[in-house]
């Protein structure tokens, strides 16, 4: 059932500025439509991974989306193609309100003024936010934060997204509605996170960092069940054990392999 | 936390919020300048903008008390004006006071002079009040844009706008997470501290500049801040608008 490589990673190394290496050799591969979680501890290296996949940080190896390697003269291309979302909407939203947001893509991609004004709807009726336009980003709850930071991404329409720990700093309903709409998107995603349960709710692979090298990637079912690589990341085994048998994850199921799974 | 407005009430729904920004930065920039530029006697033309500007807050449905408590910002200034009038030039004495020390005479240009820092201020400063009680911080800087102010104007005035808040909600929480553990002591050791705090704001805001700067880099900024859609001019706006060659007309047959 391979369908096509979106993303190819091969060789990846990067060390922040100060010397302290971040990633080390890195492979990845991922697939159209595909849900991919990067799970790791703190300093792991997921962030960085993932700020490689629209040239936001640019290592040394090769880095492949779509076809195009990410390169200088690429970047314009290549962020049309990759929706990054960071993990503070702080950072994610600079503009006074919500529609300037996320008409902010779609701007710059120089769209008609009435193509941004069709997007910016839909981007915020996918996440829930209807009528939140004119709204002022400030004043906004942190879960409304984190969807409008989602909106301004969906808005550009990239076949890729990027979401670094998209429940950070939310209520557990909080989590579970965001949680629900981003399985909602069908876009290819990759999703950095170190919260097992979102990760086995949105995703049906998973690559396990630890001090910048890929440690193990395999399917989330397999890493379910995997207590050793759960307990050796510090994961809560019986929890994963308890996840399996509720079948609470893997609710997109038109993937064959996970259909197996819940019957 | 604390959560600030820069522009109370500006979501009151009234005919004068739904105007186009342009036409309340014209008109209320007119006033100030018809005020400004009057002679400190003309009673006649300072008691009909003083009026317009109270029909004007009516009309938008504003609370008038809270507006004049706004207005006494210029208390500290004209505090200063106050005290330095004795030492200005005597020609006419209007006054004085003895405080059993040799005396001190107000003349009479002075207190002119008070009189034209009071009407002149309270004018501009409640002009000022009523723009950014019916217009919202965003839709203001909008409108500064329509009317040529340069871009890179509006789009520091903006993000400043955006940042401020959580600037100052980052310093409330540094601040409690001091209290919290025990912050007292001399004044030195105070003072050290406080500056390792504004150092740790800064190095913080300056983080967090980058990082905006990436997420911008991301949604394919490329120097520019993209132009998005307002109101137009309709009616109402031209009828707003109307204020200002009125305004200018009284200034040059009443003052």
């Amino acid at each position: 059932m391979q369908t096509n490589k979106v993303i190819e990673i091969d060789h990846l190394s990067y060390d922040y500025p100060d010397g302290t290496p971040a990633l080390r050799d890195i492979h990845l591969e991922v697939y159209e439509h595909e849900s991919l979680a990067v799970l790791g501890p703190n300093g792991a290296g997921k962030s960085t991974l993932l700020y490689h996949l629209n040239g936001t940080l640019m290592g040394e190896g090769r880095v492949i989306i779509l076809g195009i390697p990410v390169e200088k003269n690429n970047l314009k291309e290549i962020r049309r193609k990759v929706g990054l979302v960071f993990q503070s909407p702080e950072d994610q939203l600079f503009c006074p309100t919500v529609f300037d947001d996320v008409a902010f893509g779609p701007l710059n991609m120089g769209l008609d003024k009435e193509s941004v004004q069709h997007r910016v709807e839909k981007a915020l009726e996918m996440m829930g936010l209807k009528g939140f336009e004119g709204r002022s980003t400030y004043h906004l709850s942190e879960g409304e934060k984190k969807r409008v930071a989602l909106a301004t991404v969906l808005s550009m329409d990239s076949e890729i997204l990027a979401l670094d720990e998209p429940t950070d700093n939310l209520d557990p309903a909080g989590s579970r509605l965001l949680i629900e709409r981003i399985q909602s998107i069908p876009q290819t995603k990759v999703i950095v996170t170190h919260h097992l349960p979102v990760a086995a709710d949105l995703c049906e692979r998973a690559v396990l960092l630890y001090g910048g090298r890929k440690i193990e990637d395999l399917p989330m079912r397999e890493l379910l069940k995997d207590r050793v690589i759960l307990e050796r990341f510090g994961f809560d085994a019986d929890y994963a054990q308890w996840m399996v048998e509720r079948n609470v994850k893997f609710q997109r199921s038109e993937f064959p392999e996970l259909r197996r799974v819940q019957d | 936390m604390k959560h600030a407005f820069l522009d109370h009430h500006s979501q009151t729904e009234s005919p004068i919020h739904h105007l186009d920004a342009r036409a309340k930065i014209i008109v209320f920039f007119t006033f100030i300048l018809i005020g400004v530029s009057s002679p400190p006697a003309s009673f006649l033309l300072f008691s009909l903008l003083a009026m317009a500007l109270i029909g004007i807050a009516l009309l938008a449905r504003l609370p008038l008390g809270h507006l004049l408590k706004k207005v006494l910002v210029i208390l500290p200034f004209l505090f200063v004006v106050t005290i330095s009038i004795p030492f200005m030039k005597k020609d006419a004495i209007g006054g004085g006071y003895n405080l059993g020390l040799g005396g001190l005479s107000i003349s009479q240009s002075g207190l002119w002079i008070l009189w034209n820092v009071v009407i002149k201020s309270c004018l501009g400063v409640f002009s000022i009040i009523l723009l950014s009680s019916t217009t919202s911080f965003p839709q203001l800087i909008k409108g500064m844009e329509k009317l040529g102010s340069p871009k890179i104007f509006t789009m520091l005035t903006s993000f400043m706008y955006r940042y401020s808040f959580i600037l100052i909600d980052e310093m409330y929480r540094m601040k409690r997470a001091r209290d919290s553990r025990c912050f007292g002591g001399r004044w030195f050791w105070q003072s050290k501290i406080i500056g390792h705090m504004i150092g740790t704001l800064f190095l913080r805001s300056f983080h967090r500049g980058e990082r905006v700067y990436l997420a911008m880099l991301s949604r394919g900024y490329h120097g520019t801040m993209p132009e998005t859609t307002g109101r137009r001019f309709g009616l109402e706006e031209m009828l707003f608008l109307s204020l200002s060659p009125f305004l200018l007309f009284l200034r040059i047959y009443i003052a």
